[in-house]
């Protein structure tokens, strides 16, 4: 069962070299200038740059091959269930209808469809390098000092470090106690009817969460006796000050951001209409 | 005004609660049968949190669970839906006073209460908020997420209410009842 997943990976790059918290930012403008968009142009400027930070990263594309294969099943699927729901979205949204072939009534290829599908994907690909470069270029116990950088409670900033560093934790119970399990005949596999694998689910997530609680019991107690929450800051082990190089790529973020929200909403649509 | 700082044992429960949504989420998700459709008993686990925790835990669990699970096994965070489920987890939270599992008592009123809020809750969320978000943030067509709620919605509503339920009526037993002992003459 052994799973992959995203983790730290160390490297020399300019890309690690930024401190958490302007990654964080950096990350957050992004999304949420692929979010806002829908101008094919602003897309394929994000995907191309995306594209372009991750090869300066010195990332190697099969440490992350599962992921992305993943994610491209996903969007395949996604893309079908679009068309197949709405094959006629395009045409609403761009105005006009070239068909390129006839497959019957509402289902006729339109040029609009896949260009507004073509859109949808950009969106996803423009996203999912820079999601999983932050992921991959940041030491989590870093993670937790740049969420508090950025203005969230150093309290919430631990809990989320908490919970990194207790996934790998809580994902060997969950082995140890489905393993057990099995042993004593109790089968969560395929070959189980869905009710009576429903069933056998919870005889594993019942030990699972009442160790979980007994989990939380100890550390709290250990937390309190050393006072943690007791002042109001707290200062962080991998907490790094600000360079230069992060100013400078955090203007550069923030500009994007701006030019994209110009270009996007200058016109009243966030649709690039290359049909009129 | 000087605010209410959150108790340690309720950072604490966020952590550790998120780490086990994040778990259960990839590891203890029985597919049904119906593409893309899963019954994700880490939802149950997120109404339990709710309930003993307050519905600040319930709504960080819920963020920071799903926002890690995305980011961490999938590359890139479903903003609608994770707004969702920290959505549900605060919702849920609001009735934990009035359940107080601390009691040691879940009866079958209770029981009810709790089954009609996480109705209600769901409902909300997974048939209005989420399909909604997806059509504003990524311009979906409104029909395909609308069963796409529906879809995930029930699943997670018979899922909470059948294990949420389940996980709510095994751990009062653990509490002790007020009144419990008697004196020995």
């Amino acid at each position: 069962m052994a799973v992959e997943m995203l983790s730290y990976i160390d490297r020399q790059s300019p890309v690690h070299r930024l401190t958490g918290g302007t990654k964080l930012l950096c990350l957050l403008f992004w999304s949420s200038a692929a979010m806002m968009t829908y101008d094919t142009r602003i897309l394929i400027f994000l995907v191309l740059a995306s594209v372009w930070i991750f090869a300066i990263s010195k990332i190697k594309l099969k440490e992350i091959a599962f992921v992305l294969i993943f994610i491209m099943l996903f969007l395949l699927i996604n893309s079908i269930a679009i068309y197949i729901f709405s094959p006629q979205e395009g045409v609403e949204i761009y105005g006009t209808s070239h068909v390129l072939f006839e497959l019957g009534g509402r289902y006729n290829v339109t040029l609009e469809e896949l260009f507004y599908l073509f859109n949808v994907n950009m969106k996803y690909f423009a996203v999912i390098p820079a999601a999983i470069l932050f992921i991959v270029t940041t030491n989590p116990s870093e993670f937790a000092a740049s969420l508090n950088r950025i203005g969230i409670s150093y309290r919430i900033s631990y809990s989320v470090a908490l919970a990194l560093r207790y996934i790998p934790d809580i994902q060997r119970d969950f082995r140890n106690i489905a393993l057990a399990q099995q042993a004593r005949g109790i089968d969560l596999s395929r070959k189980e009817k869905l009710a009576k694998r429903i069933k056998n689910a919870g005889s594993i997530i019942v030990p699972l969460i009442l160790s979980s609680l007994d989990k939380i019991e100890i550390i709290s107690n250990a937390m309190e006796l050393r006072a943690f929450g007791k002042n109001n800051k707290r200062t962080w082990y991998r907490a790094r000050p600000f360079q230069k190089i992060d100013y400078v790529t955090l203007t550069l973020f923030v500009i994007m951001l701006l030019i994209t929200i110009f270009i996007t909403f200058h016109d009243g649509n966030r649709f690039y209409n290359p049909f009129v | 005004m000087q605010r209410k700082h959150l108790s340690i044992k309720t950072i604490v429960a966020i952590g550790i609660g998120a780490a086990v949504f994040v778990i259960l989420g990839r590891f203890a998700s029985i597919p049904t049968g119906i593409p893309n459709t899963q019954i994700e008993t880490s939802y149950g686990f997120l109404a339990l949190m709710s309930i003993i925790f307050g519905p600040i835990a319930g709504a960080l669990i819920g963020l920071i669970g799903h926002a890690l699970k995305d980011l961490i096994f999938y590359g890139s965070i479903w903003w609608s839906w994770v707004v969702v489920s920290g959505l549900v987890g605060l919702l849920i939270g609001l009735a934990w006073r009035k359940i107080d599992i601390e009691s040691g008592i879940f009866n079958t009123k209770k029981i009810i209460t709790f089954n009609v809020v996480q109705v209600i809750v769901q409902a909300f969320g997974w048939f209005v908020v989420a399909p909604f978000l997806d059509v504003q943030i990524y311009a979906e067509p409104a029909n395909k997420v609308y069963l796409q709620g529906l879809i995930a919605g029930a699943a997670n509503i018979v899922t909470v209410g059948v294990i949420g339920t389940l996980l709510l009526l095994a751990y009062a037993k653990t509490r002790t009842q007020s009144g419990s002992l008697d004196k020995d003459i």
